[in-house]
C-alpha cells in the first residue's frame, strides 16, 4: 500500500514539475491556435465577421492563382536559402571548430554572430543600401571594371536571398559548430587507421555524425524564413509576394482576419510537412 | 592605508550613485505624477513628432501616448481589438470618416469651437465630415498623391503627362508607391475617367494599365522604401509621390520635384476627431484645436515624418518662406482645382480593387 501510494506521489511530483510547461503551452500556443483555426471559419462580410462555420476562406486561397503564387514563392526562396546557408555556414563551423586555435574559438564564434547583435529591421534596410544602384556593391563592381554599367541587386528576389543568407549563416554556424564539436576526434582517427583519406572521412563519417544538427538548423532556417515578412518586404520591393506578405496585406490593408487565419493555418500545414519529412534527423538525442 | 581609503571611497562613491540615482527617480515620479492626466491618440506617423507634441503636453500639463497607424483597414483592426474608451483622438483618412461615422467610432464636434471659416474651402468637405447637421471630423492636413521626380535625370516635360508612369522611356527606373486607392485613382485620373464616379466597369481598363506599370516599374515600396529609392538614385520617378516624398528633402536634394501632371492630380487629406468612447472629450477636443491652431497646424506640415501643406490657411503666418516655398503654397489655389479626391469604393468595389492590386504585385 505505501508503495502505491509513493509512487502515485512520485507521479504528482513529476505532474507538479511539468505543470507550469503545459499551462504555458496551453495559454500561449493551443488557446491561439484554437482561435485561430475558429476564426479561419468564419468569414469577414462588409465590415463584420459572421461567426458561422464555412471554408470559404480556403477555398478562397486556393482558387486565386496569386495567392497560389505567393505560397510558390515562399517555397522557392525558403529552400534556396535553406540550401545556401548551410553551404556557407558549414565550411565556416568547421574551420571554427576544426582550424582555429581553441583560445580563438569564442571570439571567432562572436564575430561570426555579431550581426546578430544589430536590429533586423535595421539590418534589412542597411542591405538595401549596400545592394542600390549606386550602394557600395556597385560602387565597388564598377570601380573593378566587373560592370560596365550598376546591376539591379535591390529590390529583386536576390537581395531577399542575400538578406536571408546573411542572417540564417550565422544561426547555421551555431548549430553546426555545436554539433562539430560534441564530435569525438576518434571517429576520425578510427577511420584513418582503416585507410580512409581526408575526403572519404568527411562523406562517411563527419558528415553523416553531423547531419543531425544540420538538420536542425536547417529546419529552423526554413521555419524563420517561410515565415518571414519583414526581409522580402524590404528588400524585394514588392516585386512579387511571399504568404506573409499576403497574409499582411489580409490584415492591414482590409483588417480581414478571417482570411488572413485560413493563409495562416496553410503555412502552418506546410511547416508540419516539412517537420515530418525531417523527423528522422531531428531527433535531440545522439543516435 | 591605501587600500582601505580605495574600498572606502568606492563604498562612499557607491551609495552617493544610489542616493543620486533615487533622487532622479523620485524626479521622475514625481514629474510622471505631475501628468498625472494622459490623452491617448491613433495617429499617423507625422503626429509623433515630439515638437509638435510636447508644446500641448506642456501647455496643458499631460503625456499624450500615441499609438501610429498606417492605413484605415489596420486602424479599424486596432479599434475592434481595443477595449471601450481605450482612445480619445483619432487621425483618419479624410475620405473614410463616413466609415468611421457608420462604425460609431467617432463622437460630434461642437462645430463653434472649431476654425472651419479658416480652412481652405476645398478642405472642408462637408460630404465626408458633416452628417445629420453635426460635424464629426474636420480636415488637418492635405497634400497630393501625383509624382515625384527628378528634375536632373527626367525631362519635366515628361512628367506632365500621366501617360509617363507606364510609358517604356523610363522602365527599370520608376517606383511605385505601395497603396492601391491612390495608384488606382491616379491610373483612372491617366485614363480620363473620375474617381469619384469608378465602378467595376472601369476595372479591366485599370488593371491592364497597372500590369503595364508593373512592367516598367522597378519596385513597388512604402513610404519609407520608396523615398530612399528617390532619394538615393534607385529611381528616378516615384508614382504616387508628392510634397510628402520630397518637401522634407528640399534643403538636401534640391532635385527632387513633384508635379501634378496636365491631366490632373490625386489629393490626399487627414482629419481629425474624437472617439465616441472616450472618457476625456473636453481635453480631446483641446488637442484638436490645438492641432488646428496656425501654430500646430505649421508644425504638423513641417513634422518629421512628412511634410504636407496645412488644412487651415492661417498657418501661413507661421511658416517661414522657405517652407511655404517646399511646400508650394502659392500653387495651391490651381492645384486644389485640378486635383481629384481618392476614389471611395464601396466595400465589394474595394476588395475587387485589392485583388487586381494584389495581382499586380504577383506579376
Amino acid at each position: 500500500m505505501a508503495a502505491v501510494r509513493a509512487a502515485r506521489r512520485q507521479r504528482l511530483r513529476g505532474f507538479a514539475f511539468v505543470l507550469p510547461a503545459l499551462l504555458w503551452t496551453a495559454a500561449f500556443f493551443l488557446l491561439p491556435f484554437a482561435f485561430m483555426v475558429a476564426m479561419s471559419l468564419w468569414r469577414r462580410v462588409g465590415g463584420r465577421i459572421l461567426e458561422s462555420w464555412t471554408l470559404e476562406n480556403y477555398a478562397d486561397f486556393f482558387g486565386r492563382p496569386h495567392f497560389l503564387e505567393g505560397l510558390a514563392n515562399s517555397l522557392e526562396i525558403t529552400l534556396t536559402v535553406t540550401v545556401i546557408s548551410v553551404l556557407f555556414a558549414y565550411p565556416l563551423a568547421w574551420i571554427i571548430a576544426e582550424k582555429v586555435p581553441e583560445r580563438w574559438q569564442r571570439a571567432a564564434l562572436m564575430l561570426a554572430v555579431l550581426p546578430f547583435w544589430t536590429s533586423y529591421v535595421v539590418r534589412s534596410y542597411a542591405w538595401l543600401l549596400v545592394l542600390a544602384h549606386d550602394g557600395v556593391v556597385n560602387r565597388a563592381l564598377l570601380a573593378v571594371g566587373l560592370v560596365e554599367a550598376p546591376l539591379v541587386l535591390a529590390s529583386t528576389r536576390t537581395a531577399t536571398v542575400i538578406g536571408f543568407v546573411h542572417f540564417f549563416v550565422m544561426l547555421l554556424t551555431l548549430t553546426i559548430y555545436a554539433n562539430l564539436r560534441q564530435l569525438s576526434p576518434n571517429y576520425a582517427r578510427a577511420a584513418a587507421d582503416l585507410g580512409a583519406g581526408p575526403v572519404r572521412i568527411f562523406l562517411h563519417v563527419i558528415l553523416p555524425l553531423t547531419l543531425p544538427g544540420v538538420m536542425v538548423g536547417a529546419f529552423l532556417t526554413f521555419v524563420l524564413a517561410i515565415g518571414d515578412y519583414v526581409t522580402p518586404q524590404i528588400l524585394g520591393g514588392n516585386n512579387e509576394l511571399v504568404l506573409p506578405q499576403i497574409i499582411m496585406l489580409q490584415i492591414g490593408r482590409r483588417a480581414d482576419l478571417p482570411s488572413a487565419s485560413a493563409m495562416a493555418i496553410v503555412l502552418m500545414a506546410v511547416v508540419t510537412l516539412v517537420y515530418f519529412a525531417c523527423a528522422r534527423w531531428l531527433r535531440l538525442e545522439r543516435a | 592605508m591605501p587600500g582601505n581609503t580605495r574600498v572606502s571611497l568606492g563604498r562612499r562613491a557607491f551609495l552617493g550613485g544610489m542616493a543620486a540615482a533615487g533622487a532622479a527617480a523620485a524626479g521622475l515620479r514625481a514629474g510622471r505624477a505631475r501628468a498625472a492626466e494622459s490623452l491617448n491618440a491613433l495617429v499617423w506617423c507625422d503626429h509623433t513628432d515630439p515638437a509638435l507634441i510636447r508644446p500641448f503636453e506642456e501647455a496643458f500639463d499631460v503625456r499624450v501616448n500615441l499609438k501610429e497607424y498606417e492605413g484605415t483597414g489596420t486602424a479599424f483592426s486596432i479599434i475592434e481589438q481595443s477595449a471601450p474608451g481605450d482612445g480619445d483622438v483619432f487621425v483618419i483618412d479624410g475620405i473614410d470618416v463616413p466609415r468611421a461615422v457608420d462604425a460609431g467610432i467617432l463622437a460630434p464636434l461642437p462645430e463653434e469651437e472649431l476654425p472651419t471659416a479658416d480652412l481652405f474651402p476645398e478642405l472642408v468637405m462637408a460630404e465626408s465630415h458633416v452628417r445629420d447637421g453635426r460635424t464629426w471630423a474636420i480636415s488637418e492636413k492635405f497634400g497630393y498623391n501625383t509624382i515625384s521626380y527628378n528634375r536632373e535625370k527626367v525631362d519635366p516635360a515628361d512628367v506632365m503627362d500621366m501617360a509617363v508612369i507606364w510609358s517604356e522611356k523610363y522602365a527599370g527606373r520608376i517606383a511605385i508607391y505601395d497603396y492601391y486607392l491612390p495608384i488606382i485613382g491616379l491610373v483612372a485620373i491617366g485614363l480620363g475617367k473620375k474617381t469619384s464616379e469608378l465602378t467595376e466597369a472601369d476595372l479591366p481598363a485599370i488593371r491592364e494599365k497597372l500590369f503595364q506599370m508593373k512592367k516598367v516599374a522597378k519596385l513597388v515600396g512604402d513610404v519609407v522604401a520608396s523615398q530612399t529609392a528617390l532619394a538615393t538614385g534607385e529611381v528616378d520617378i516615384l508614382v504616387g509621390g508628392g510634397e510628402w516624398v520630397t518637401a522634407g528633402l528640399a534643403a538636401e536634394k534640391p532635385e527632387l520635384d513633384w508635379v501634378l501632371p496636365k491631366q490632373g492630380g490625386l489629393r490626399w487629406s487627414q482629419s481629425i476627431g474624437i472617439f465616441a468612447d472616450s472618457t476625456r472629450k473636453d481635453l480631446a477636443l483641446e488637442f484638436v484645436k490645438y492641432i488646428l491652431s496656425p501654430e500646430g497646424q505649421a508644425r504638423l506640415a513641417t513634422s518629421s515624418c512628412y511634410w504636407a501643406m496645412p488644412a487651415n490657411r492661417r498657418a501661413g503666418e507661421v511658416l517661414t518662406p522657405q517652407q511655404k516655398a517646399a511646400l508650394r503654397w502659392d500653387d495651391q489655389p490651381a492645384y486644389l482645382a485640378r486635383a481629384q479626391l481618392y476614389p471611395a469604393p464601396d466595400a465589394e468595389l474595394d476588395a475587387r480593387m485589392q485583388d487586381i492590386w494584389t495581382e499586380m504585385l504577383q506579376q
